[in-house]
């Protein structure tokens, strides 16, 4: 895609001021994303029969806009990413269970947890290939699952955690029975959340980090400290993948080890690949199809919607997904513009 | 304790069947193939239905899974995989994810959603007593032909003109092309073998790892734990890796229940730490 | 402005809706019904559809008055996806009555929506004790805990099983089976001489039962799930534990009807106990398996299509009890004490716990014109579930 391409730009020699420019003009909130969160506002009012799958997407929206900072901007393939969404699930549920059952409390403690596995084991995807990332990120993972389910005293092993009930959002929304609350609690998360994520995608550091991903060896040489930065945004990715899970349990008030399983870590990197890699909303897209898509098929075919899921994904391929991730293009008028004044 | 290790080693054995297919299509053609146990899963049906609706010997049902499986392994390969050779990883995971699903969903259409089981012949069941250790016969035959088949492998790929072509494919397409090697065609072969292989796999691995249709998806991870240990280069080095996860995983589940699911997991990481590339890896070749 | 008015409408749009949901279900009672129809427990799902469809077909869609409607929905065994359908169903769909949940987790999870939304839950195939607590919504024609397991244990002792090792799925129902087998196993002057757990993603089970061989007892106690239950069986075989004399006792999971005739000469004299089996003997149950395989491809119903066949009869007769009146509280109050003979034999839902009080079978696994069939020989009447007993 051509923002690899301007990643790299940027860190040819050019004048002080020309670089600001150029990271300013990449960093500006573009028409389409406001369009993205005034859809997400106006949902709680126009569509309130949906608010529970929507409040599905948000989370697993920010769980793959947590990926995308590993995978689109450090380029590391995790499949292992579900360690940090079922830790923070867990921490959510037992500190509600046993401490506070004040969720946003709870939510900062499980991203804190997350963040804190995140960078004790950032130590082991900085080195060797794809495959070996992909696996040693995948026995984390289920490492944990194992884990969770063997501790039955404490986690509930695998008939899952539960028995508790949160206490309203800062004392005063309460989570009620058709969701609302709970979707503008989620919604307001992904939406700081991927405010976060942006400011650190667009700023000189994410753009070393976009050099480190298309070729670190050239990175190392005009001074990037590749490890440290590695280390530093596989941490942040967690902390956000800690705080999806711990949406989940505080949404569904369950958490089963589940949480953990290899499905989870497939899903959302079919969902953050699928949306598109690399610019933040392929993740929140892609949530937004992928979980709209299988709710249907599985009313319309309970059995069988795997096979369709499948075939999708497949045709995906052979078409080409840049050509539908490069679905900006195609977008008329102002949101074009916006867009070729960029590049 | 030796019936324990020989226990471990038949499992381990059994493993590495089933993953070397893998080996083949991920460490030579460098393609993720997650469809991998799509394959095995094929054999295994192949087996159910011969033995179960048609009657006929499971001796049979192996050769019979081994080409079933292949053909629709060169089938898919000339019609799908071919495209996809020069694709990134992410898009060759996505591909072969969706084959699963759409394997998964299919099998469960065509045979129902429960486990398959079938009549072993009675001089390959129970069990004989030699100088004090319990042996499986099932088990003696699974590390038998295993055994035959690393070694077959082994030599097809190092001895053999078509090894060394395949070799020289990989290394370099367009020289290998160059030389006037056809490397479609030897990439087709080496998909199709590795598939065979695989549904060969799912035949033999039906009596003891059962069969149903989430058989792709369960042992997936069992595949790529198998392929990531022993390195994707050689075939010797996922025959280790198979024996030594298999021994580790029996072991430990013998002796120690409690933490028994760890260990497979807790020696992929250690292993993957301290031999990133795997336990053979061939220095700098890619 | 203009905006404003846009949300004022839309809100007043919105309490509308919601204040005309409950006169929604006036000629129609939604059931939702809630099953893995996907993923590794799809079977268990297939089967209490298919047990549910044949009352239907038994029995006509009509109760109190009503006309009765089943909406199946797949949760692919996926907790959370559980309790975002069940909330949808009842939020958006209407629905009166929630039924199905195949595994312990999947019941949990729904919990809190039905203690939220006052709609009773029938269990038709979860069988962990510690469900029943979490909400006074549920009720269930499964099975309760340990029900099986402890005239196993009776059994055992009384025909001279004096040394058993336990062996059980490591997860909820594993551990509520294990404790209720060797509670009273013990109480009957048994001994325990190992407790062994194994994982529930496990392939092969040789190291277990290498375990168990090398401790000699006189008998093995299994609990594993149904799946799985038919490869632990022959490897039980190959493994010679039965020439080395140890005998090998059971739950019915393993010798699961759906699945008896593929484990094929290996079952034969297992000895189980169960709450149902397709051989039972009573006009009952002939329609009901006929039904079954009838709309089956020839499939032999088990012991969860059974679960979802009473969980029917169970709906149906709450609502002629309550005169199609859909009230959540009613209806559950309408389902405590509930009797009546289903195709396992004579059942009654316990008004205290709104756990089921059945009699269990032991049988032995014999050739009966040519397939392999539980047959019953003793059985042991009106067991309680000793858990969940408050």
């Amino acid at each position: 895609m051509s923002v690899v391409a301007d990643g790299s730009r940027a860190l040819a020699p050019m004048p002080d001021d020309a670089a600001r420019s150029q990271i300013r003009r990449r960093s500006r909130i573009r028409l389409y994303e406001l369009v993205i969160w005034f859809l997400a506002v106006a949902a709680i009012i126009v569509l309130p029969s949906k608010m529970l799958i929507l409040t599905e997407i948000a989370i697993l929206a920010l769980f793959a806009v947590s990926l995308d900072l590993v995978l689109g901007f450090a380029g590391i393939v995790s499949l292992g990413h579900t360690a940090f969404f079922g830790l923070g699930a867990y921490v959510a549920g037992l500190f509600a269970r046993h401490y506070f059952a004040e969720p946003v409390a709870g939510l900062i403690l499980a991203g804190a947890a997350s963040g804190l596995l995140g960078f004790a084991t950032s130590f082991l995807v900085l080195r060797g290939s794809d495959l070996t990332r992909l696996m040693t990120t995948l026995g984390i993972a289920l490492m944990l699952g194992e884990l969770a389910n063997q501790m039955g005293w404490l986690t509930g092993g695998a008939d899952g955690l539960s028995g508790f009930s949160l206490d309203p959002i800062l004392g005063l929304f309460e989570f009620d029975l058709w969701g609302r609350n709970g979707y503008i609690y989620c919604l307001a998360v992904l939406f700081t959340s991927t405010m976060i994520a942006r400011r650190i995608a667009y700023s000189p550091f994410g753009l070393s980090l976009k050099a480190i991903k298309t070729n670190p060896m050239r990175a190392a040489m005009v001074g990037v400290p590749a490890r440290r930065r590695i280390i530093i945004v596989y941490t942040v990715a967690a902390v956000m993948a800690g705080f999806s899970g711990a949406l989940l349990t505080q949404t569904t008030s369950f958490v089963s080890p589940d949480v953990l399983a290899f499905h989870r870590s497939a899903d959302v990197l079919l969902v953050l690949v699928i949306g598109g890699t690399g610019y933040l909303y392929g993740g929140i897209l892609g949530a937004i199809g992928f979980t709209l898509l299988r709710d249907w098929l599985s009313v319309v075919t309970p059995q069988y919607w795997m096979f369709w899921i499948g075939l999708l994904l497949i045709i995906l391929v052979l078409v080409g997904r840049d050509r539908l991730a490069g679905w900006m293009q195609y977008l008329p008028g102002r949101l074009a513009q916006s867009r070729s004044s960029r590049s | 304790m030796l019936t324990i290790l020989f226990d471990g080693i038949a499992y381990g054995m059994l493993l590495f069947i089933l993953a070397c297919g893998l080996t083949i299509t991920l460490g030579l053609m460098n393609f993720i193939n997650l469809a991998h146990g799509a394959f095995a899963m094929t054999g295994g049906y192949v087996t159910v239905v011969m033995m179960n609706r048609y009657g006929l010997s499971f001796y049979w049902c192996l050769p019979a899974a081994f080409f079933v499986s292949a053909a629709l392994g060169a089938i898919l390969e000339r019609t799908l995989y071919r495209r996809l050779y020069q694709a990134s990883h992410l898009d060759q995971v996505l591909f072969s994810v969706g084959l699963v699903f759409m394997a998964v969903a299919a099998a469960d259409y065509v045979m129902g959603g429960q486990q398959q089981l079938i009549q072993l012949p009675p001089e390959l069941s129970g069990r004989t007593e030699i100088i004090g250790i319990g042996i499986g016969r099932y088990r003696l035959f699974t590390i038998v032909v295993c055994a035959f088949l690393a070694m077959g492998l082994q030599l097809i790929l190092s001895k053999t003109r078509f090894g060394s072509r395949l070799r020289a494919a990989v290394d370099d397409r367009r020289v290998a092309m160059g030389l006037g090697i056809n490397v479609p065609v030897v990439f087709a072969l080496t998909f199709a073998f590795g598939s065979g292989l695989a549904g060969l796999g799912g035949a033999m691995g039906a009596e003891i790892l059962g069969l149903d249709p989430n058989f792709p998806l369960k042992f997936m991870i069992y595949f790529l734990i198998v392929v990531a240990v022993g390195g994707t280069s050689t075939v010797s080095g996922p025959f280790l890796a198979a024996i030594l996860l298999g021994i580790a995983d029996v072991a430990g589940k013998y002796y120690v229940p409690a933490i028994g699911p760890f260990v497979i997991y807790g020696l992929m990481i250690l292993m993957l730490i301290v031999r990133p590339n795997g336990l053979f890896a061939r220095g700098g070749a890619r | 402005m203009l905006s404003r008015r846009i949300f004022i409408a839309a809100a007043g749009a919105v309490l509308g809706a919601l204040g005309t949901l409950p006169a929604y279900a006036q000629e129609v009672v939604k059931i939702g019904l809630i099953l893995p129809m996907t993923g590794p427990f799809a079977s268990t799902g297939r089967q209490v559809e298919a047990g549910v469809k044949a009352y239907m077909a038994i029995n006509g869609d009509t109760a109190g008055g009503k006309k009765i409607e089943v909406v199946l929905r797949d949760d692919a065994g996926t907790a959370d996806q559980t309790r975002r359908i069940a909330q949808e169903l009842v939020v958006n769909d209407g629905v009166s009555m929630l039924m199905g949940f195949g595994l312990t987790p999947l019941a949990m999870s729904v919990a809190p929506v039905l203690n939220q939304a006052k709609i009773p839950a029938i269990i038709t195939s979860a069988t962990t004790s510690a469900i029943m607590k979490q909400s006074e919504y549920f009720v269930r024609t499964s099975m309760g805990g340990p029900q099986s397991a402890l005239p196993v244990a009776t059994w055992a002792v009384e025909n001279g099983l004096k040394r058993v090792v336990t062996l059980v799925t490591d997860y909820g129902p594993g551990h509520d089976i294990e404790k209720g087998f060797v509670d009273q196993y013990k109480k009957e002057g048994g001994e325990i001489v190992e407790s062994v757990r194994v994982p529930l993603q496990n392939p092969d089970f040789a190291p277990f039962l290498q375990r168990v061989r090398d401790a000699k007892p006189d008998a093995v106690f299994v609990f594993v799930p149904s799946g799985v239950g038919s490869l632990f069986m022959k490897q039980f075989v190959e493994r010679g534990l039965a020439d080395a004399g140890i005998k090998l006792i059971a739950t019915g999971d393993v010798t699961d009807d759906d699945l008896l005739n593929g484990i094929g000469e290996a079952a034969k004299g297992v000895i189980t106990g169960h709450f149902y089996s397709a051989d039972h003997d009573s006009p009952e149950n002939k329609a009901f398996v006929e039904e079954v395989r009838k709309s089956n491809n020839g499939m032999r119903p088990n012991f969860m299509s059974v679960g979802g066949y009473d969980a029917m009869h169970l709906a149906y007769m709450a609502l002629e009890k309550s005169g199609g009146d859909t009230d959540g509280t009613k209806l559950v109050e309408a389902m405590k004490g509930a009797e009546w003979t289903s195709p396992r034999g004579p059942i009654m839902i316990d008004p205290q716990t709104r756990d089921i009080v059945q009699d269990i079978y032991i049988r032995e696994v014999k050739e009966v014109d040519g397939e392999l069939y539980n047959v019953e020989f003793t059985k042991y009447e009106k067991i309680r579930a000793p858990n969940s007993a408050q």
